[in-house]
C-alpha cells in the first residue's frame, strides 16, 4: 500500500518564524536563571526542601551572618564505628573514592597500654569484624570520627595564595572551587589532614560541615544519619541547642592539636590521651 | 616496656591519616626549589665580580649571568605543572591573598626578571652594540632591540653603564637572596608540618642555593671551557672553590643544626622527625646526603684547601666536587619536600612516594624541564656571547 506523505511546508514566511520563535526561546533559557547552579541561589528560601526544620531558629528568622555561631561536638563514647556518617558525606558530595571529607578511626588499646590505630577505606564500610593481626589481648576499643575542624585561625585559609579558601562571619571555613589554583599549600598546612585535591576537579576540597544545608535549617548530612549521636551539631546563640549545654556545662571536652594554635570549633567529648 | 611513658608506642600501628596517603607536593616541588637556589649561587657569583670587584672571577661573570637567567626562565615551569589548574596561575598575581607566603611569589619573581634581565642587557650593552655592527639579517634586529637601538660607547656612556650595572647588581643581592629565602619560608612556614616548621628553613635553604649554583658555574665553566678545548682560568677556579667551600660549610652546619635541635630538644614530634630520619629516609638522608655527597666534598675540599695541587688536577677535583654538591643540595630538597611528606599528621607513621615516570610531575617530566634551561642557554650564548675575546683568545 502506498503510504501518503504530506508535502514538506516549504513556506518561507513560516520557516522563518519557526526559526526566530526558537532562537529567542532558546536565548531566554540560557539567560534565564534556572536555579541550582549558582552556590548563593541554593541559600534562598526558596529552595528549602520539604524538610521540616532540623536547627530552631534559621528559616523563620532573618540570617544575619554576623550574629550567627555554631558548634560541632562529637561523642567518642558514643560513636560505634558504623560509618554512616562517611556514607552519608560520600553520597551528599560525590566524593571521589581515596579521597575523605570526613572519616572514622578505630582505636585498640591492649593491656600494656599499646596503641593500635587503623582506618581502613576512611570508615567508610563500617567495623564490622575485628582486627586479627593483633597478638596481645585487646582491652578496649574505640572509635574517633574525624572532619574539619573549622579553625578560628585557619592555617588553610591563611596559607592560601589566591583567596579560594576563607571564614565566613558565621565560622565556617569554605572552599571556592572558582578560585583555587590546585597548588596544595592549604593541604600542607591543615595539621589535620582534612584537605585533599579533588582528582577530577583538580581543586583542593574538604568538609563544610554541610554549609548548604545549614544555611536552611539542616543538620550536616553525617550528623543526621548518625544513629548514635555521637555527632552533634547546634547554634550556640540558642540555649536550648544540645551544644550549647553540653559547651557551657561543666563537662570535659577537649579539641584536636591544641598546640597548634588554631583554636577548633570542633570539639570532642571523652577523646582520650591517645587522640591526636 | 618499662617505666611509665611509652612513646614508642605511638609509631605501633604505622597509622597514616587516609588524605596523607597520597604525596601531594612531588617531584616538581623539588626542582622548583632546586632551579631557584641555582638562580642565585650563579647571581652570587656575578654580584662577587660586579659588586664586590672580586677581579680573579671576571671569566665566570658574564656566563654566571647568563645561567642565572636561563634557569630564572623555567623556574615557573614546575610550578606550572604542579598545579592542579595551571590556567588559573595568574590569580595569584590577580586576586593575591595577602596572608598567604605563597602569594608574593608572583611579585618575587617578577621583580628578579627585571632585574636580572636589564643586569644583562646593561653588562652586555658593548658587545651588543659591536655585534650589532657584524651583523645582518634577523641578528642585526635582536641586537637593535636588545641596545634599544642606541649606540652611545663614548667613556661617559660606559661609566653610566658600570654605575647601573653596580646599582641594579646591589639591588639584585638583596632580591636573589630574598627570593630564595621565601622558597624556603613557603616550608618553613607550615607548622603543621614538624620538618619544615623552623625558623632555620629560609637559611638552610638559601645557604644551599649558594652552593648550588656556585657548583653548577664552577662545573659548567671547566666541562663547556674543556669540549670547546679552550683555556681554563685557574684563580677564577680557585676563588670560586673557596667561596663554594664558605657557603657549603655554612649550609651544613645548618642542616646538622636543624638535626640537632630537634634531637636536642625532642619538642612536640619529635619522636616522628626522628623515626623519619631513620626510616623511610636513612638511606636518602644520612648515606647519600649526609655520608656521601657531603662528607666527600668537605674532604676534597680540605684537600684543594690545604694540599698544593696542580692545577690540571685542581680543576678536575673542583669538577668532581661540583657534581657531588650539586647533587647533594637535590638530594637535600628531596629530602626536605618528599621526606617531609612521608610523615602522616596522625604523628602515628610513614607514607611512601612512588616516582612515576610518565606523569605531569614524573621522572621523565623532571629531565625535560631540567634540559630546557640548557636549551635556553644554549640560545643565549648564540645571542650573547659567554666569553670575552680575550677570554677566547
Amino acid at each position: 500500500m502506498k503510504i501518503e506523505q504530506a508535502p514538506p511546508q516549504l513556506d518561507r514566511r513560516a520557516f522563518i518564524q519557526k526559526v526566530l520563535t526558537g532562537s529567542v526561546t532558546g536565548s531566554l533559557l540560557l539567560i534565564y536563571p534556572m536555579g541550582g547552579g549558582d552556590a548563593l541561589d541554593m541559600l534562598q528560601p526558596s529552595t528549602i526542601p520539604n524538610i521540616p526544620e532540623q536547627i530552631p531558629g534559621i528559616r523563620d528568622e532573618e540570617y544575619d551572618i554576623h550574629e550567627r555561631k555554631f558548634a560541632f561536638i562529637v561523642d567518642i563514647t558514643r560513636c560505634i564505628g558504623c560509618g554512616s556518617c562517611c556514607v552519608a558525606d560520600k553520597r551528599e558530595y560525590n566524593v571521589p573514592d581515596g579521597n575523605y571529607r570526613t572519616w572514622v578511626e578505630r582505636y585498640i588499646k591492649d593491656f600494656d597500654d599499646q596503641v593500635y590505630v587503623d582506618c581502613p577505606n576512611g570508615g567508610l564500610d563500617g567495623y564490622q569484624t575485628p582486627r586479627t593481626d593483633i597478638d596481645a589481648p585487646v582491652r578496649d576499643t574505640f572509635f574517633v570520627p574525624k572532619l574539619c575542624n573549622m579553625c578560628k585561625e585557619a592555617p588553610c585559609v591563611q596559607v592560601c595564595p589566591v583567596g579560594a579558601t576563607f571564614t565566613t562571619p558565621d565560622g565556617f571555613v569554605l572552599m571556592d572551587s572558582d578560585r583555587c589554583v590546585g597548588c596544595g599549600y592549604c593541604i600542607q598546612a591543615c595539621p589535620y589532614s582534612s584537605r585533599f585535591l579533588n582528582p577530577i576537579t583538580h581543586t583542593a576540597e574538604k568538609c563544610t560541615w554541610c554549609y548548604h544545608r545549614v544555611r536552611k535549617g539542616l543538620l550536616p548530612a553525617c550528623v543526621e544519619v548518625c544513629p548514635t549521636g555521637a555527632r552533634k551539631f547546634g547554634s550556640l546563640k540558642d540555649e536550648t541547642s544540645e551544644v550549647y549545654k553540653i559547651l557551657k556545662g561543666p563537662g570535659v571536652l577537649t579539641v584536636l592539636k591544641e598546640s597548634m594554635g588554631t583554636w577548633p570549633a570542633l570539639y570532642y567529648l571523652g577523646a582520650r590521651l591517645e587522640v591526636i | 616496656m618499662s617505666g611509665f611513658h611509652e612513646g614508642s608506642a605511638m609509631l605501633l600501628s604505622n597509622f597514616v591519616l587516609p588524605n596523607d596517603l597520597h604525596v601531594h607536593w612531588s617531584m616538581m616541588i623539588v626542582l622548583y626549589p632546586y632551579i631557584t637556589g641555582l638562580v642565585d649561587g650563579a647571581f652570587i657569583i656575578a654580584a662577587l665580580y660586579y659588586l664586590f670587584d672580586v677581579k680573579s672571577l671576571k671569566p665566570v661573570a658574564r656566563f654566571s649571568l647568563l645561567f642565572a637567567l636561563a634557569f630564572l626562565c623555567c623556574a615557573t615551569l614546575p610550578l606550572l605543572l604542579h598545579l592542579g589548574r595551571p590556567e588559573r596561575n595568574l590569580n595569584m598575581l590577580l586576586t593575591p591573598s595577602p596572608s598567604s607566603a605563597m602569594a608574593g611569589f608572583g611579585y618575587i619573581y617578577a621583580v628578579s626578571m627585571g632585574v636580572l634581565g636589564f643586569i644583562v642587557l646593561f653588562v652586555y650593552r658593548a658587545d651588543l652594540v659591536k655585534l650589532k655592527q657584524h651583523s645582518r639579517g634577523i641578528m642585526k634586529l635582536i641586537y637593535r632591540l636588545l641596545t634599544f637601538d642606541c649606540d652611545d660607547l663614548s667613556p661617559r656612556a660606559m661609566a653610566l653603564d658600570d654605575r647601573i650595572i653596580k646599582i641594579l647588581v646591589g639591588l639584585g643581592i638583596p632580591v636573589a637572596a630574598f627570593l630564595h629565602g621565601y622558597v624556603g619560608f613557603i616550608f618553613g612556614g607550615v607548622k603543621a608540618n614538624p620538618t619544615w616548621a623552623t625558623p632555620l628553613m629560609p637559611v638552610i635553604f638559601l645557604f644551599s642555593a649558594c652552593v648550588s649554583g656556585i657548583a653548577a658555574i664552577v662545573l659548567a665553566y671547566i666541562v663547556i671551557r674543556k669540549f670547546t678545548g679552550k683555556f681554563i682560568d685557574g684563580p677564577c677556579i680557585i676563588t670560586c672553590i673557596k667561596t663554594l667551600t664558605g657557603f657549603f660549610i655554612l649550609a651544613f652546619s645548618f642542616e646538622m643544626l636543624e638535626v640537632f635541635s630537634h634531637s636536642y630538644l625532642k619538642s612536640g614530634y619529635h619522636h616522628m622527625v626522628e623515626g623519619l630520619l631513620n626510616g623511610p629516609l636513612a638511606t636518602s638522608f644520612w648515606l647519600w646526603q649526609v655520608k656521601i655527597c657531603s662528607g666527600i666534598p668537605l674532604v676534597l675540599l680540605a684537600i684543594m684547601a690545604f694540599i698544593k695541587l696542580q692545577q690540571p688536577r685542581y680543576n678536575l677535583l673542583a669538577a668532581g666536587v661540583s657534581a657531588i654538591l650539586l647533587l647533594q643540595v637535590f638530594i637535600m630538597r628531596w629530602n626536605v619536600v618528599i621526606g617531609g611528606q612521608l610523615m602522616s599528621k596522625s604523628a602515628r607513621g610513614y607514607t611512601v612516594f612512588h616516582p612515576e615516570w610518565f606523569d605531569k610531575e614524573g621522572i621523565l617530566a623532571v629531565i625535560v624541564v631540567m634540559l630546557i634551561p640548557f636549551v635556553i642557554l644554549f640560545i643565549l650564548g648564540k645571542i650573547f656571547p659567554f666569553w670575552t675575546e680575550e677570554q677566547n683568545g
